[in-house]
Parts: C-alpha cells; sequence; structure tokens
C-alpha cells in the first residue's frame, strides 16, 4: 500500500517532491541571478554531502578527503574548459601560444601529457566519472582489504587530502597553484559567464542532484544497503556469514566519491574556476558538517544541509566575520552531542508529531512514515561501531563491553 | 645531483640539514608525545590537539610580556622555566574541562569525537585571533639561547635548537618514566588493556580518563611553549602540524611512546634532508606519500603493542 515503485515509499516521494519544488520553482522565482548561483554552488556541496550518507552514514567509513574527489571532477572539468579558453588565438601574446596562461608564466612551452586528453569533452566526462573512482578504489583496496577502518581510514584520507593540496600548490605549472585554474569563459563556444548560462546551469546541476538522489536512494533500498547497515552495526558478524566485507566498503566508498566528482564539475562550471581551497583537510572535514547536519542517515537531509551551513556561512560571512568560526564549531559540537541524527532526526521527533495534528489522518503519509525505516543513532548509545578491526584496543574493550550488555538485554 | 658538491661540503650539508631535522623532530616528538597518549592509550582523536599546542605558546608569550614589563632585567632569563610549567597547568586543566564537558559524552563515538574536537579546534583559533590577534607574535629569546656554536668552520647550530632538543629529550623520558612507572601511568594502561577489570579492582576509570586526557594536553602546552624557541606563533599555527603529526603517531604503532619517537625522527629527517635537494613541497609530498603507503601495506605502525583481544 505505501509503495510507489519498487524503491520508494509514499511519504519519502512527498519529500522528494517538497524538494523538488524548492530547488526549481521556489528558488529560481524568489532570487535573483547572483543569488540563484550562489545557491547552485551550495547544492554542488550537497552532492558531497550525499556521499558522505552513504559512505558514513550507511557504511560507517568517515572519509575525512571527500575534498580530493571533489577536487578532482573539478579539476578535471577545470581543464577542459581552460584549454578552450586557451585557444591560441586567445592567447596570442603569450611566449608560447596555445597553453593555458599560468604555464606560460611558468616557463612551460607545452602542454604537460597528462593535459592532452583534456581536449576532448567526451574524454572529460568520463574522467570526471571515472578518475575519482579510480582513486577511491585504489584508496579503498588498500585499506579495506587489511582491514584498516573507523579512525585510521580517516586519518589516512586525511593525509590524502593533505599531500594533495600540497602537490598542487607546489607544481604550479601544472596545476595553477594555490590561484587555481581561473578565467574560465565558454563550454563548446557556449558563454558560461552570463546570467543566462549560470540559471541554465543551475537546473542542470539540480536535476544531476536528483539524479544522483535517486540513485542513492536506490543502493539504500537494495540488499546492498541492507548489508551496509549491517556491516556498520557488527561487520565481524557479516564477515562470517560469508560476505566479502570488503568489497562493499570499496563500492560503497568509490560510488560516494564518484557523486563527489558530479558537484566538483557543478561546481566549476557555475563558479568559473577551481583551486586547491576546496581540496585541503579543512573543506573535507567542513564537508562532514553538511552530512551530519542534515542528518547522517537522511539522503535528503545531505541536500538540506549542504543549503543551511552554507547559506549561513555566507550570510554571516558577510555582516559578522569574526562570529563566523564561533557558530561553526559550536556547530560541530552541537550536532555531535546533542542531536546525531540532524534536522532529519529533529523533523522525525519533533516536527512530524507536531505536524500530523493538523494533517488530516488521511495524508499522514506526506509528514511522516509510521515505521521509520533507520533505527536512529542515540546521543548517549553507540549505534555506529567503528575501529572494530583497528589496533585500537580501548575501543574494542568498550565496544564488546557494550555488546555484551545489549546482549544481555535480549 | 651529488655531482655538484664536494665530499665536505656534502657532509656539512647533510650535518646542517640533519639538524634542522632535529629541531622539526623536537616539535614533533612534543606534539606527538600528547597525542600519543590520547589517541594510543584512550582512543581518542583530538582535532583540536594544535591548539592546545599554540595556548601553551601564547601562554609563554604573554609570561614573557610580564617578564620583561615588572620584573628587572637580571630574571628575565628565567622567564621561559615559569612559562613552561605556567603552560602545562593552564592547557592541561582546560583539557580537562573539554574532556568533562564534551569528551566524555562521546567514548562510545570514536568519529564524531573528531567532529567535536575539529568544532572545537575552529572556536580556539577564532578565539586567538580575537584576543591575540591574527598577526604572529613572538618572543624575546634571553640572552643565554642566543646565538650559534659552531662545531666545525662549516658547520654551525643555534643553541636554541640544541636547548629545544635537550628539553625534549628530558621530556620524554619523564613521560615515558611516567607511563611505566608513577600510578596514573599504571592504572591508565590498565584501564587500556581491560575496563571492566581495571574498574573491578577498584580504579576510578573515569578519573583515569580525565587526567589522561589533561596530561595529553598539557604536554601540548609544554610543546608549545618549546616551539616559541624556534618559530612565531600565530592563531592557525597549530592546523600546519596536526595532519602531520597524526601520522607520526599512527606511523609509530599508536599505543608506543617508542615507536612515536622513532617514527618522528624517521619522518623530520627524510623531510629536511629532501628538502635541500628538491623543494620544500616536494619533500613533503615525497615523506607524507611514503608514510601513508607503508601505513596501508602495515596498517599497525613501526611498533605495536601485542596483547590478547
Amino acid at each position: 500500500m505505501n509503495k510507489v515503485g519498487s524503491f520508494i515509499e509514499r511519504y519519502q516521494l512527498s519529500h522528494f517532491i517538497i524538494l523538488a519544488v524548492i530547488i526549481f520553482v521556489v528558488m529560481p522565482l524568489a532570487l535573483d541571478s547572483f543569488r540563484l548561483n550562489m545557491v547552485g554552488k551550495y547544492l554542488t556541496y550537497a552532492f558531497v554531502a550525499l556521499g558522505l550518507v552513504l559512505c558514513w552514514g550507511y557504511g560507517g567509513i568517515l572519509s575525512l578527503g571527500q575534498g580530493v574527489f571533489f577536487g578532482l571532477g573539478g579539476y578535471c572539468m577545470a581543464m577542459f574548459l581552460k584549454l578552450e579558453a586557451s585557444s591560441p588565438e586567445n592567447t596570442a601574446i603569450q611566449s608560447t601560444p596555445g597553453i593555458p596562461d599560468f604555464m606560460d608564466w611558468n616557463q612551460l612551452t607545452e602542454l604537460p601529457w597528462f593535459w592532452e586528453p583534456f581536449h576532448s569533452f567526451a574524454f572529460t566526462i568520463v574522467a570526471i566519472l571515472v578518475l575519482p573512482a579510480i582513486f577511491a578504489f585504489i584508496i579503498g583496496v588498500a585499506m579495506f582489504k587489511r582491514r584498516v577502518g573507523g579512525v585510521y581510514f580517516a586519518i589516512i584520507t586525511q593525509a590524502v587530502a593533505a599531500i594533495l593540496t600540497i602537490l598542487i600548490i607546489g607544481q604550479q605549472g601544472y596545476t595553477g597553484g594555490v590561484n587555481g585554474i581561473t578565467d574560465l569563459r565558454t563550454l563548446h563556444g557556449w558563454d558560461i559567464r552570463t546570467d543566462e548560462a549560470k540559471n541554465i546551469l543551475y537546473f542542470v546541476n539540480g536535476v544531476l542532484l536528483f539524479v544522483c538522489l535517486f540513485a542513492a536512494r536506490f543502493i539504500i533500498k537494495s540488499k546492498l544497503g541492507r548489508l551496509l547497515v549491517a556491516m556498520r552495526e557488527r561487520e565481524d558478524r557479516v564477515r562470517f556469514s560469508g560476505y566479502d566485507v570488503s568489497s562493499f566498503k570499496i563500492f560503497i566508498f568509490c560510488a560516494a566519491a564518484t557523486i563527489s566528482a558530479v558537484g566538483g564539475a557543478m561546481f566549476t562550471l557555475q563558479v568559473g574556476f577551481m583551486s586547491p581551497t576546496f581540496v585541503g583537510t579543512g573543506p573535507s572535514i567542513e564537508m562532514v558538517i553538511f552530512c551530519a547536519l542534515g542528518g547522517r542517515l537522511a539522503i535528503l537531509g545531505a541536500v538540506y544541509g549542504a543549503l543551511v551551513v552554507n547559506w549561513a556561512k555566507t550570510s554571516f560571512s558577510e555582516s559578522f566575520p569574526e562570529l563566523w568560526l564561533f557558530a561553526m564549531g559550536a556547530l560541530f559540537i552541537g550536532v555531535v552531542m546533542a542531536f546525531p541524527n540532524g534536522l532529519a532526526g529533529l523533523y522525525q521527533t519533533y516536527i512530524a508529531p507536531w505536524l500530523q495534528k493538523y494533517v488530516p489522518e488521511k495524508f499522514h503519509w506526506i509528514v511522516t512514515n509510521k515505521y521509520a525505516e533507520e533505527k536512529p543513532v542515540s546521543a548517549t548509545t553507540s549505534a555506529t561501531t567503528e575501529g572494530s578491526e583497528t589496533e585500537d584496543s580501548s575501543a574494542d574493550t568498550k565496544k564488546s563491553e557494550k555488546g555484551d550488555l545489549s546482549h544481555a538485554g535480549n | 645531483m651529488f655531482a655538484d658538491y664536494s665530499m665536505a661540503e656534502l657532509t656539512s650539508i647533510f650535518a646542517m640539514q640533519g639538524f634542522a631535522g632535529l629541531i622539526l623532530f623536537s616539535v614533533f616528538v612534543l606534539m606527538a608525545l600528547g597525542l600519543a597518549i590520547i589517541f594510543g592509550q584512550m582512543g581518542v582523536i583530538n582535532m583540536a590537539h594544535g591548539e592546545f599546542m599554540i595556548l601553551g605558546a601564547y601562554v609563554t608569550y604573554l609570561t614573557s610580556n610580564i617578564f620583561s614589563s615588572y620584573l628587572p632585567e637580571s630574571v628575565y632569563g628565567s622567564y621561559f622555566f615559569i612559562a613552561m610549567i605556567l603552560a602545562f597547568f593552564v592547557t592541561g586543566a582546560l583539557g580537562a574541562f573539554i574532556e568533562w564537558s564534551v569528551i566524555r559524552h562521546l567514548y562510545k563515538r570514536p568519529l564524531d569525537t573528531l567532529l567535536a574536537t575539529w568544532g572545537l579546534s575552529l572556536i580556539m583559533q577564532q578565539l586567538y585571533r580575537s584576543i591575540f590577534g591574527a598577526r604572529e607574535v613572538g618572543v624575546t629569546l634571553p640572552d643565554w639561547l642566543m646565538g650559534s656554536y659552531a662545531i666545525t668552520d662549516m658547520i654551525e647550530v643555534p643553541i636554541n635548537g640544541i636547548f629545544v632538543m635537550i628539553l625534549t629529550i628530558i621530556i620524554t623520558i619523564a613521560v615515558a618514566l611516567m607511563m611505566q612507572k608513577s600510578r596514573l601511568g599504571k592504572q591508565t594502561r590498565a584501564v587500556v588493556q581491560n575496563r571492566p577489570m581495571a574498574a573491578a579492582v577498584g580504579i576510578n576509570t573515569e578519573r583515569v580518563d580525565r587526567l589522561t586526557f589533561a596530561l595529553g594536553c598539557g604536554i601540548a602546552g609544554i610543546a608549545g611553549s618549546a616551539f616559541t624557541m624556534v618559530g612565531s606563533t600565530g592563531p592557525t599555527a597549530g592546523q600546519l602540524y596536526i595532519v602531520d603529526t597524526f601520522l607520526v603517531v599512527v606511523f609509530g604503532g599508536a599505543s608506543s611512546l617508542i615507536g612515536t619517537v622513532a617514527s618522528a625522527f624517521t619522518i623530520s629527517q627524510a623531510q629536511s634532508t629532501m628538502e635541500f635537494f628538491l623543494s620544500g613541497s616536494m619533500a613533503k609530498v615525497l615523506t607524507l606519500l611514503t608514510v601513508v603507503i607503508i601505513l596501508m601495506l602495515r596498517p599497525e605502525g613501526l611498533f605495536s603493542l601485542k596483547m590478547r583481544r
């Protein structure tokens, strides 16, 4: 009764429709072109947050290096656009015409080999989707096959983000250095800097976001999604049941990477540049808070989380720049301690019951699902157990202690 | 690339770079010691560790200012020792407060402590910026730390560097002794190995947790104090070291102090030696990359504690 199609429930559908109305109708009508472009930029972060919902919320793998994948996607797109912008006619004043301006400034006389393929748009699209996934696959195989997880994985991914940032900044001639790749103009001759183009890109971005949201929904609803939750809770039991735990982890990590990269590519298109400021450890952790605020188990929450945090960041930075870091820090601590299920948890506990009072019973399916499909993370006990496969013995002791108690309870 | 240098020049290059590496090593060790205690013993990821270190540096800066403005010049030379003790207790007290207010609620969710302490680090950074300004501050070194000591006519080592190194050795030995011999150290290790059993024999595990966390933060404070001897302090200076320090701790094998020292030595020496021949950023990339690859092959780090689980 409560289902539409095989993987989406009716109340979920109503929430998808509400979000679609907000993104495709309310925002474009209410905001001018400049603000709409900004919302479009925020929505590109929603891709990363969505990826984190999959790999952190469902898979229990906290990656502090999602900025790497966002950056890879963004840089691929930026390389293509930059090559198009630096045609020999546009760059005639350079000592070597036809190569990007920053290479000319750094005394490079020919295009490096890894820039060559980015002349082709088809290759760029494939690279955006595949390159981050390959990178994630390498990290994933190395880590998960050796049963490294939890905090160790977080530290290693953070180090990877740091390495990539230093590399990009250090290799100025090949990457544009700390300024990044700027002055992007056209996509196949179509000027992306006009208001009209930005509006179109906003809608393209919205559609892609919904594609990713449906894909994420599909993954979660599939058997794979069930397994991920089981693995997050009791990894050893899933392994003893005969499943190859690491392959599922690698898959979800790669999926998250690809989704983030799509966001990165759309970021470059809408904002018109890409720089290492979106790759490093700081921004990568910031992206985790989008996901945490929205609710680590809520795919739609990720979108709201990205919108709310970035909107707050912009308005704070405009009026009280020095307060922003305080607010951000408080947000991190507050979300983790007071409401680990984020906005989605708040909605389920407080707003949905309140709404139910005012909505006729026939339409209750719009506001809530009577049977919450995921057991939420409670503030006091743990539902996400990490570190079971690490050397981290104290976490082990605590976990087994808790595990024993819960068995006794059963 | 070696062909351009004579043998004697090469020796002195390696000696000087090695010495620069030893100063980096001292900072790494001091920071990593506190982190190794908190992360290795308690399993808590403290992303605000760098900011605790900077707090120690600011305490030292304030103490030196007070000494130079209110006390006779003859005692200025000794300000550092008082500053170091103050830094230890101030950061330790803050650490105990943070453990009580935030960390103790999150022991069962290690990844969430990571996020919460990151939030804390943002708040602390902004506090420093509001109070001390965004510009870096430095202390005036007392006369006896100025100058350098010439070993041969080509090799010169700065005295403040030697002082920081000696300090590092003393603190490392003190911490090692404390973890091995003192009551708190034994209790901490007991709690790490088997929490319910430790509680059963009458150890107040919550108190041990708090003291351990405070101790780790206090050592970060001393690290900050020593840091003022070799560099200047800014609100975001702690962020620069935090990723490296975590790698040092993980690379060394999280619960082993010897491992921490050994890995700090390896990483700092590799980095500073390569820095001379490559650009600074490439040296860092290569070092970190090597460490990450080794960690992928050997996740438990160089030295790991063997225990029944």
